[in-house]
């Protein structure tokens, strides 16, 4: 397959980026989208030129590094699909595709498409977790957890952290991303009550509406 | 000879003993101590969650954009626990006997059963830590089955259990560093361990952002770094997953233990292209309802649905009655390739064979298959565009994990004094063959409920560092170190600029897929001395090539991924010449390590005579072959016998 790529350029948090257009051609149609761009950075190395920096590791799915904004949709035109499981066969043959990092104020455009994502971080530090020392906790079996009410919490517990709600909001807002762990922490029965989630007033952190939880 | 520190006293009395003997810090005076932890999956999270715990300063370092992003992340199928819940007869003791046995009497009698001690307390752990296992209606925990095991001893969630057992720690991590008893450093890359009057006392870290080489000072450090299967370039690992926090431990002193033990996982999506980056797996939960088959004949193209059930070899079944297609992982990848190579696999390229999930559909209903493996069954779908609820899974064996690692001793600690390492990073419990659901079980215990206890008694003995101060000689040894790193990336990016064409001449990704094909083909799922000795005269000469012709482009002080990835094959290579060399040595075959010359009916033929022990290999300065000792493997509870599943 062959595809014309356009794509977010950046030399760093300071530099101007822009939109740069790349063309690549023999493209498998069962290369991940990931690995359609491991090949055109191949050609810019061989060619001299530094290589399109972008997030990833695990690609299966799991990890939550890999982002990209794919003609104009977080993790491109699949649902519930990050952007490493995209496979080239889900693109029509010499199909324009504009591939820009995550936008969000909170996320400062490290390189290209390289983003700083570690506000997420900074919103788990402030109290998503139950507060236990390690030691403390009495028989697995002594707390009774429903399976639909596990299941549930698995459900919210999920999330990956990858950002892509924040990308997709017109608001840049983390609330989904709060709501998740809120959600998993609140329905299942706690040993030791968690500290409370709080909000990050003042650092940008998309996530100012959220009020101490239960 | 090495002395592992084995604690006296009855086996199941050892950890008890050592508990009651290490020395103590009283609570006050444990914030004087600081140690560093590098590595914040499963072992690195726990660990520094728990020491800052118990009051000691923590700084950890992560090359990732955040702790959670660690490759425990990627976990499917479980993790291990005596809990005997299912009342079908599981125990401490069986665990301790399932693990030595999969490990090919390979491992440390004492390690193996205080690991099967603490992985109660680790479920206990998790589950108040709000880890949502899977449980049955009444509201009590559920099992399932892994291979190396006639006991249901596995705590999941859905195919993600990693992930929500790491998102346990991570968040425990957070909460100290909320409480900032954690200075965490994400995007921070080790590159070299201080070592001042024989004891590891820091490290080197390049930030990844900024370039900045920076050195970090501590009481001791600990290596929580993961596993090196990335090497063979093709894995089951994350893209970042390499080798060189520990192999720059090994060139500081550490000592190497058994690096050709490496684990290669029956079940992952076969390679179908070219230019693939990965080799994905499939949990090998699946095999609970999955059954693996080829055709009888060789050859034979039909689609699988028109292969009569006679005609159709369910060969793990067939050789291993007892334990079928739950044999241990060692065992069923040979099984695999073996059929492969007799022309009986499957796909276009012949190399692999069907998972089939078709008898267990019609059991049990497609619901139900549904629920156990979801997220397994699409992912596979993405990856393959095949319906795997219609038509069988295809799966080939892929480099997966790596047993070997850095040598420790009962108290984690390596031969290197502060220098401890946990994980995948260490060599200790799984021996020559890790069983599936014991990584996290062996991280969690090391990161939770070892190390944060171990550490206190080399921390006792140490007089705490102070920033303040007289310490010039140690942060001048430091900074001297640091230039050596920096200096080492200069070399990098100037790989071919002094040729005619300014650059160098092959892609750094190229030169990894060369590393893999060498050490696939010739230290992979079996070896030779022949190809052994193939092998290292190819990485010689990959080695030499890497360094003439390696493009490597931009700058040092900013984001440079085509250098961190030139830095990190450059280790694989040096790193790789260490583990054929292993492999050479070991004369016999055990768990992951097949020598062809060592077989019995193509089963492995262990010789214990001569090859139970520990190796452990000594760096000797660039260009000297290293020194091998070794720590003999006793087996006082157990009587090493032959491995047998059938």
């Amino acid at each position: 397959m062959e595809f014309l790529l356009r794509i977010w350029r950046q030399q760093n948090s300071d530099a101007t980026g822009s939109l740069q257009r790349y063309s690549i051609d023999q493209v498998s149609p069962d290369i991940s989208f990931l690995e359609m761009l491991d090949n055109l950075n191949e050609k810019l190395i061989r060619q001299g030129e530094l290589p399109v920096a972008f997030d990833m590791d695990c690609r299966e799915g799991i990890c939550g590094a890999c982002s990209l904004v794919i003609n104009g949709e977080p993790h491109g035109p699949m649902g519930a699909t990050t952007t490493c499981q995209l496979y080239m066969r889900h693109f029509k043959e010499r199909e324009e595709i504009t591939i820009e990092p995550w936008r969000a104020g909170p996320f400062k455009v490290i390189q290209d498409l390289v983003v700083d994502r570690t506000s997420f971080d900074r919103i788990l530090q402030a109290g998503g977790y139950v507060s236990l020392h390690t030691g403390e906790a009495p028989d697995a079996n002594a707390l009774l957890i429903s399976k639909e009410i596990a299941g549930r919490a698995f459900e919210a517990a999920n999330c990956i952290g990858c950002a892509a709600c924040v990308a997709a909001c017109p608001n840049a807002s983390a609330m989904l991303f709060v709501a998740a762990k809120v959600t998993h922490l609140a329905l299942l029965p706690k040993v030791n009550q968690s500290e409370n989630i709080e909000c990050q007033d003042g650092r940008g952190d998309g996530c100012r509406r959220v009020r101490k939880l239960q | 000879m090495i002395d592992a520190k084995v604690p006296k006293g009855k086996l199941s009395e050892k950890w008890d003993n050592c508990l009651d003997g290490l020395k103590l810090i009283s609570p006050n005076n444990k914030r004087k101590y600081k140690v560093i932890v590098v590595g914040t999956g499963l072992a690195g999270a726990s660990a520094s969650a728990t020491m800052a715990e118990l009051g000691y300063q923590v700084e950890s370092f992560s090359f990732h954009d955040s702790p959670r992003r660690a490759h425990s992340v990627a976990a499917q199928g479980g993790i291990n626990a005596a809990k005997n819940y299912r009342g079908d007869g599981d125990s401490i003791h069986r665990l301790f006997y399932d693990t030595i046995k999969g490990g090919d009497f390979r491992s440390r009698e004492a390690n193996v059963y205080r690991l099967a001690q603490i992985s109660n307390n680790i479920i206990d752990q998790c589950v108040a830590q709000g880890v949502p296992f899977a449980r049955e209606y009444g509201g009590l925990l559920d099992n399932r089955s892994f291979g190396g095991a006639l006991v249901s001893r596995t705590f999941y969630s859905r195919g993600q259990t990693g992930q929500q057992l790491l998102l346990g720690a991570y968040g425990a991590l957070n909460r100290q560093i909320h409480a900032g008893k954690i200075d965490h450093h994400s995007r921070s890359e080790m590159l070299d361990i201080v070592v001042d009057d024989g004891r590891a006392k820091g490290i080197v870290v390049r930030n990844l952002i900024t370039g900045e080489m920076t050195t970090h000072l501590a009481d001791a450090v600990v290596l929580a770094t993961g596993g090196y299967s990335n090497l063979f370039y093709l894995s089951t690992n994350a893209a970042g997953c390499n080798v060189t926090a520990t192999y720059r431990a090994y060139k500081r002193g550490a000592s190497f233990a058994n690096p050709c033990y490496t684990q290669i996982h029956p079940t992952c999506i076969p390679m179908n292209h070219k230019g693939q980056s990965k080799l994905t797996l499939m949990s090998e939960s699946l095999r609970n309802h999955g059954r693996i088959w080829v055709p009888q004949q060789a050859d034979d193209k039909r689609a699988p649905e028109q292969i009569p059930e006679v005609e159709r070899d369910y060969f793990l079944e067939r050789k291993y009655p007892a334990y079928g297609n739950l044999s241990p992982r060692d065992i069923s990848s040979r099984a695999v390739k073996q059929v492969c190579d007799e022309g009986r696999g499957v796909g276009e390229l012949g190399q692999s064979v069907y998972l089939d999930f078709g008898e267990a559909i019609e059991r049990l209903g497609v619901e139900s298959i549904k629920e156990y493996y979801g997220n397994l069954f699409d992912m596979y779908e993405h990856i393959t565009d095949e319906n795997p609820y219609q038509t069988p899974m295809r799966i080939y064996p892929a480099a997966h994990y790596t047993m070997g690692g850095l040598w420790v001793d009962y108290n984690l600690m390596s031969n290197l004094p502060g220098l401890f390492v946990i994980g995948e990073a260490n060599f200790s419990d799984h021996g020559a063959n890790r069983l599936g659901a014991s990584a996290l079980m062996q991280g969690l215990a090391d990161g939770y409920f070892i190390l944060p206890q171990t550490i206190g008694d080399y921390l006792a003995g140490a007089t705490p560092y102070d920033e303040s101060a007289n310490s010039s000689d140690i942060k001048a040894s430091a900074e001297a170190l640091a230039k050596e790193s920096s200096e080492r990336i200069e070399r990098l990016l100037s790989i071919g600029k002094s040729s005619s064409s300014g650059q160098g001449s092959r892609s750094v990704r190229s030169l990894h897929q060369s590393l893999g094909e060498i050490m696939w083909n010739h230290c992979g799922m079996t070896r030779n001395s022949e190809g052994l000795t193939t092998a290292l005269d190819q990485l010689s000469s990959l080695k030499e090539e890497f360094w003439k012709t390696a493009l490597v482009h931009g700058e040092s002080g900013n984001l440079n991924q085509n250098l961190e990835q030139a830095g990190r094959v450059a280790d694989f290579i040096d790193f790789s010449q260490l583990m054929c060399r292993d492999a050479l040595a070991r004369e016999e075959s055990c768990g992951g390590h097949f020598r062809e010359e060592h077989q019995e009916q193509g089963e492995a033929a262990r010789d214990d005579k001569n090859f139970s022990h520990v190796a452990a290999w000594q760096y000797q300065g660039e260009g000297n072959p290293p020194t091998l000792e070794q720590e003999p493997l006793k087996f006082d509870e157990l009587k090493a016998v032959k491995r047998s599943y059938q």
